[in-house]
């Protein structure tokens, strides 16, 4: 491609091709991560779209906020059908970029094995999730992306049990598992790197997948204004760790100096408000054993000095054990 | 060029001869034949297509759906479980427009699990909008798959079609197939090019959310398709007939039929076993007639009315039950057949590998003859199963 590559939020094509008009809540963090996606993928694409919010939202006959080609068919199948398309422009010798935008459950949960058959298979696709860590669209239920602690309609704060027991599933990890060609989380309050990790996936081929961080008003219970203070937040507390993974290495692309503590992000969401300290303290250890994890131990984080010393967090299910 | 073929490897020399270019598939028994052969000729360079090994029924009709949107002809084949697990993405094609072709190679599905022969897979699938083919022998299987893509990809249809084989008793059993030229091929069923895809030089939305304001009216709009479908199919058969030497009778074939007294209607192999129990009777002097049913989907209500209209007594085959006293072709049939006072029994047969044979054939033809005599008998039979019937 002789096009330059994009560097910098100044560098973002001004063309938009997913436009204003859709059903989508003010401050949904999904259509300002599709729109800043499309705008910088171009038209040259066809997008598919699984059963989620942005489906809904954007496509309801007749009209449409994509002014790409647009298939939707069923929940799970992001991987599947973008392998048919992409075969299909093969045969016909077109040279246009396959996108699937699916939705944290569509990608950690019920299309997890399709999105592991296509890149397994190297299949030449780009598989964006947009992650708002839950089933919003049916109405906010818990996911295996929805963080420990967390209220939804099936992780409700009960009289016995409150929120989720269970940690965030590490998507990454097992996409990366699968020696894919690049990967990379992304957020929307960091669009230096967001254009950058963006554009690079649309330069290669093979298998590529992005995940960015998408902060739901409704499901998070959150202001509709706060929605990048809080994407923000996300990545200064390390609840949100920026990455790619590219050439068989994965590596930072974004270092919180000093960790923010966790309870910074959890304040302004009203799904973690019941949240005891002893919940906050498990999340907190998740977070540090992530920042550890990838930026090694030479940089002490204060909001992690209360468990210094102790043994790593293996997580197997039961959130008191190991800490 | 005469070849030796099982039925499974007869429907690969369809594809092969079509000129599929996009199949993805999932391993599953009896199927599997089909797509190791395609994977043989594709791998050997002797067609030219992509063959991509899907993690599942669901994603191999997902890919399919995909392709066949992009614009290219697709091909995918499954049996039971698998067209279970694909049930959801059946759906998925026919009121997109979007013309796949599937090979089902028939197997029972479910508990008292088994790889035999049976056909509630694909009768569970009678209510997507496939069209749907049930095939008799190994060169029927062949034949069949080309004309399915002419009549799958013929503009006033554009729907998916389903070949239905049945497992092992024909996917398994080889036979003498005449694999026709592929010049001859090319000349009847040309390259396939949509008039709508997903396509990035002319941007649209294929399947957005509809809703109530629109849906019915695209209800309305698929099943009279469906039901124009039965015109294209005939012209078909025809036009087949007329270039390679070979015609099915389009929906549904009448054996012996002109100046039959009580028939049999059957679809799959048990066809065989009929016909031979047909030509005994005749020779022991008895007006018995057969009639092949061929498409479930469309189903030939106005064709069957007029072919039965002079019989005494229908009987009905099923190889497969709706766990509702009948079996589904039977509802069928005596739906359309509802305005003729005849006698229309159920006779079932088969299920779970069991063995047909010409026995339980004269059997059925004997019980059919005594209701068109206006003796009472059962509604619904079944024949080889062991211990009395309530």
């Amino acid at each position: 491609m002789s096009e330059k590559e994009l560097a910098i939020i100044r560098d973002i094509p001004n063309n938009d091709w997913f436009v204003s008009g859709h059903g989508a809540c003010p401050g949904c963090g999904m259509t300002i991560a599709v729109k800043n996606i499309m705008r910088i993928i171009g038209n040259n694409s066809t997008v598919y779209v699984p059963a989620s919010c942005l489906i809904v939202v954007s496509a309801v006959y007749p009209t449409s906020s994509f002014r790409t080609p647009l298939f939707f068919t069923a929940f799970e199948n992001t991987g599947a059908v973008t392998t048919g398309i992409k075969a299909a422009y093969r045969r016909l010798g077109k040279d246009a970029t396959v996108v699937g935008i699916a939705g944290d459950g569509g990608t950690f949960d019920i299309g997890l094995q399709a999105l592991s058959g296509a890149a397994e298979r190297g299949e030449d696709v780009l598989y964006v999730c947009v992650d708002n860590e839950a089933y919003m669209n049916t109405g906010i239920q818990r996911s295996g992306s929805t963080p420990f602690g967390a209220w939804t309609t099936t992780t409700p704060v009960g009289k016995k049990t409150k929120g989720k027991r269970q940690m965030k599933k590490d998507m990454m990890d097992l996409v990366i598992g699968h020696n894919v060609e690049y990967a990379a989380t992304l957020s929307i309050a960091h669009y230096n790197d967001f254009v950058k990790k963006v554009d690079k996936a649309k330069r290669k081929s093979g298998f590529r997948f992005l995940h960015v961080l998408t902060p739901c008003v409704p499901g998070w219970k959150t202001e509709s204004a706060k929605t990048v203070e809080i994407a923000k937040l996300a990545v200064e507390t390390g609840m949100w760790t920026l990455f790619e993974y590219e050439d068989g290495e994965a590596r930072a692309t974004y270092r919180p100096k000093q960790l923010l503590p966790v309870t910074d992000y959890l304040q302004l969401q009203g799904r973690f408000r019941h949240m005891p300290s002893e919940d906050i303290k498990v999340l907190q250890r998740w977070v540090c054993n992530k920042y550890y994890w990838h930026f090694g131990h030479e940089a002490e984080q204060p909001a992690c000095a209360m468990f210094k010393g102790e043994p790593e967090m293996h997580f197997d299910g039961d959130p008191l054990h190991g800490v | 060029m005469m070849k030796v073929l099982s039925a499974d490897h007869a429907v690969a020399w369809g594809v092969r001869l079509a000129k599929a270019e996009v199949i993805p598939a999932f391993p599953i028994t009896p199927q599997t034949l089909i797509i190791e052969l395609l994977s043989e000729f594709i791998f050997d360079g002797d067609m030219d297509a992509e063959f991509i090994p899907a993690d599942s029924e669901h994603s191999a009709m997902s890919i399919a759906v995909g392709a066949s949107a992009g614009g290219v002809r697709t091909f995918t084949a499954t049996s039971s479980q698998g067209l279970a697990l694909m049930h959801e993405m059946l759906y998925a094609s026919p009121q997109n427009r979007l013309p796949v072709v599937m090979a089902n190679v028939n197997r029972s599905l479910g508990a008292a699990a088994g790889i035999w022969l049976e056909h509630n897979d694909s009768m569970a699938a009678r209510d997507s909008g496939w069209m749907q083919c049930y095939v008799e022998d190994n060169q029927e299987a062949l034949d069949m798959t080309l004309q399915a893509y002419k009549v799958a990809e013929d503009p006033r249809v554009m729907m998916p079609l389903m070949i239905c084989l049945d497992g092992f008793v024909l996917s398994h059993t080889v036979d003498g197939v005449d694999v026709p030229e592929q010049a001859k091929v090319d000349d009847f069923l040309p390259r396939f090019r949509p008039l709508y895809s997903l396509d990035p030089a002319d941007p649209k939305v294929i399947n957005p959310i509809v809703p109530p304001d629109y849906a019915m009216e695209m209800r309305y709009q698929l099943d009279r398709i469906m039901e124009s479908s039965r015109q294209a199919i005939k012209e078909v058969d025809s036009a087949f007939a007329k270039r390679f030497g070979r015609g099915y009778g389009g929906l549904f074939e009448a054996y012996r039929m002109d100046d039959a007294e009580y028939a049999l209607l059957s679809l799959g192999t048990a066809t065989s076993t009929a016909r031979a129990a047909v030509d005994e009777l005749r020779e022991e002097g008895k007006r018995a007639g057969l009639i092949k049913l061929r498409f479930m989907r469309p189903f030939p209500h106005d064709e069957l009315l007029a072919a039965c209209k002079d019989l005494k007594a229908l009987g009905v085959f099923d190889r497969s039950l709706s766990f509702n006293r009948y079996g589904p072709v039977f509802t069928e049939v005596r739906n359309s057949l509802h305005e003729l006072s005849l006698p229309i029994t159920d006779h079932v047969g088969g299920l779970g590998g069991r063995d047909l044979t010409l026995g339980h054939m004269r059997e059925i033809f004997a019980n059919i003859e005594r209701s068109a005599k206006g003796e009472k008998v059962r509604t619904c039979s079944w024949y080889g199963l062991r211990g009395e019937q309530e």
